[in-house]
């Protein structure tokens, strides 16, 4: 369930089965530049179900990333959480001491990279790699552990696994590297795995193999997903629901089709427009006009209005935090319905 | 669809080679290159034969030479080259090409000895200042500078001369007078390093700091103090071969190259191998090693096309 507004709780109705694993209230990440300070996470907060696949998308610089680092608490020295929590299994991961935070890191949740080559060790061998969870964080033998890699592998469809087992990094293709990181993430079993963008440095069709064998280990292991990206299909894909990101803030979130069919938002909308091979668009792709904003002066108001086509007055002034609406869905635009309005408007278009 | 087009547009799968595949294959091809390079590289099989030489002789020294190094025989004083005494006797009658290699057994052993322990503790400290930061880096940092401040040589002298002479000296000298360039080669390689994606994902495994620090970061950045140690070794060789000459040494009759140096000083005009030879060897294995180093820092330095 996503949270309206600050700090303002979720009120039941989980589309998902199972309580909440992972659960954001109000965060913000403060980055402290030469330039002024950045607010790279403001006021975010959203809930994720167990068994659950959330989607989190925005343009660069959304604050995607820097939210995902948060939870993990491997933020750059730079950046601070300054106010809100992060609760795992009701435990308020902000406040507590890094030695605590590396027991939950790896064995309660896990990350998958964007960049499968860089984020594996280029000196050491693969299966000692995924074998390493088991050995710390679990307290394996290295025996059981090489066990565990090679049923690892095997579950993620790395042909050959006791071969493989003693290859480095750079002997793999992209997907094969991604398989890895892939069996990494899951090697102490977690309850929830964090994914920044794990498909964007691979080609196509490989692409969707990652894709499809994410959903298949979530579905046969029951662990929740965080799925930062900017690509709607991706999202469509995999996720349950989606939440969008938009100048460090959380500007829209709901259902993945209910969100990405009709949305209620006109920086969503811009989003699936801009989209190419979502059926919804087809041909017509239309680029959202202007620049994101910059996160040390925000612009006042709602972030967007200054690329909104449906801009007005109380835009450029007035707060605009999450409402919730019926259907389990929430936007920040104060005049959503012309944004639904718009987008029934593209649809019929279309047909 | 309906046609397909025949020169992809840039951008699709087909145009470019997707970019997951790239690293990867430059990593092989690297790779290939260096299997190809190590054993064509003129310099660094030149420097392995020199140095094999050198150690060849200074390990099978008792076994080459059937003189006793430290005998003395006073009716058979400074004597030319011959059958018997390779290249003569010194001023004691000893047998200078057994001291030869007796000495370089020595100062091989203690050099090789001594650069492991600025290697460990540069590495250690310099490890724990790149990764950490913060005070730790100030403290151990300004160490360096002020060790930094002073030349090597006069430092290691001046110590050597406080603690006495003698092999363990030389050892804490070189150990604290050392370890400084290792420290801060590993830290810059660190600073780097730790904001590498895959310290990140260990960070996210919730690993501790000292096993990403040993099993994580050090595999990646010991291959520059590998290097920088074959040129070390080289330095700690003449720091050794200065110390005998200046009598800081090993203490006589034991043979070492810097002592022979001095002794044979005196006799320069009539008996110029009793002081030539000595120093060749240092020459040598100092160009052996560097050409070593040289070849190593080739192969193994990341990024050499």
């Amino acid at each position: 369930m996503i949270a309206a507004g600050a700090g303002g709780a979720a009120p039941g109705a989980g589309m998902a089965q199972g309580g909440t694993v992972l659960e954001l209230r109000d965060l913000h990440v403060r980055i402290v530049s030469r330039q002024g300070t950045v607010r790279a996470v403001d006021g975010v907060s959203f809930d994720v179900a167990a068994g659950e696949a959330l989607g989190l998308v925005g343009e660069s610089g959304s604050g995607k990333s820097m939210t995902l680092r948060a939870v993990l608490g491997v933020l750059p020295p730079e950046a601070r959480v300054t106010s809100g929590e992060i609760l795992l299994d009701g435990v308020n991961l902000v406040t507590r001491p890094q030695s605590e935070l590396n027991r939950i890191r790896g064995r309660k949740m896990s990350m998958i990279f964007q960049e499968p080559m860089s984020a594996l060790n280029p000196v050491m061998r693969v299966g000692w790699q995924i074998a390493e969870g088991p050995q710390v964080q679990l307290g394996f033998s290295r025996a059981r552990a090489a066990e565990r890699a090679l049923e690892l592998m095997r579950r993620v469809g790395i042909p050959d696994p006791e071969r493989r087992f003693r290859a480095y990094p750079h002997e793999f293709s992209g997907g094969m590297r991604q398989r890895v990181m892939i069996a990494i993430a899951l090697s102490c079993d977690p309850e929830i795995i964090l994914c920044d963008e794990p498909t964007t440095a691979l080609d196509v069709t490989i692409q969707d193999q990652i894709l499809r064998l994410l959903a298949r280990l979530c579905r046969e292991s029951g662990v929740s997903l965080v799925f930062v990206t900017h690509d709607l299909p991706v999202v469509a894909q995999i996720c349950q629901r989606v939440a969008v990101m938009y100048g460090a803030q959380l500007v829209e979130s709901g259902a993945v089709a209910d969100v990405l069919l009709n949305p209620w938002h006109p920086y969503t909308r811009g989003l699936v427009r801009s989209a190419p091979d979502f059926d919804y668009v087809r041909e017509s792709l239309v680029p959202i006009p202007g620049a994101p904003p910059s996160l040390i002066n925000p612009p006042p108001g709602c972030r967007f209005h200054p690329r909104c086509e449906f801009a007005e007055e109380d835009c450029r002034v007035s707060e605009t935090p999450l409402r919730l609406l019926p259907g389990g869905r929430a936007t920040a635009c104060l005049h959503y319905e012309r944004c639904m309005d718009a987008a029934a408007a593209d649809r019929a278009a279309r047909a | 669809m309906s046609a397909i087009p025949l020169t992809p547009e840039p951008g699709l799968p087909g145009a470019v080679p997707p970019s997951a595949a790239a690293p990867g294959a430059r990593a092989e091809r690297r790779e290939g290159q260096r299997v190809r390079r190590w054993y064509n590289q003129p310099a660094l099989m030149i420097g392995i034969g020199i140095t094999a030489i050198f150690l060849a002789a200074a390990i099978a020294g008792p076994l080459i030479s059937p003189y006793d190094p430290n005998a003395q025989n006073l009716n058979a004083t400074l004597l030319g080259p011959s059958a018997h005494h390779l290249l003569g006797t010194d001023q004691l009658g000893r047998d200078v090409f057994t001291r030869l290699l007796y000495g370089t057994r020595l100062d091989l052993r203690i050099a090789f000895i001594a650069v492991l322990f600025p290697f460990t503790l540069g590495i250690t400290l310099g490890s724990l200042a790149g990764y950490f930061g913060g005070w730790v880096d100030t403290v151990v940092m300004r160490v360096v500078d002020v060790v930094v401040a002073f030349p090597f040589y006069v430092l290691l002298i001046a110590l050597v001369f406080v603690l006495g002479p003698g092999e363990r000296s030389i050892y804490i000298a070189i150990t604290l007078v050392g370890w400084v360039s290792y420290a801060r080669i590993i830290r810059g390689e660190i600073l780097v390093a730790k904001r590498q994606d895959y310290i990140l994902a260990a960070q996210s495994g919730g690993l501790g700091s000292a096993r990403i620090m040993r099993r994580h970061l050090l595999p990646n950045v010991i291959t520059q103090a590998i290097i920088y140690s074959m040129s070390d070794i080289v330095q700690d060789i003449v720091a050794i071969v200065t110390l005998g000459y200046f009598g800081l040494g090993v203490p006589p009759p034991t043979a070492d190259l810097g002592s022979m140096i001095n002794d044979g000083q005196n006799f320069l005009s009539t008996h110029w191998q009793l002081t030539t030879f000595p120093g060749l060897v240092v020459v040598l294995v100092g160009l052996g090693l560097s050409l070593i180093g040289d070849g190593l820092a080739d192969i193994l330095r990341p990024g050499q096309a």
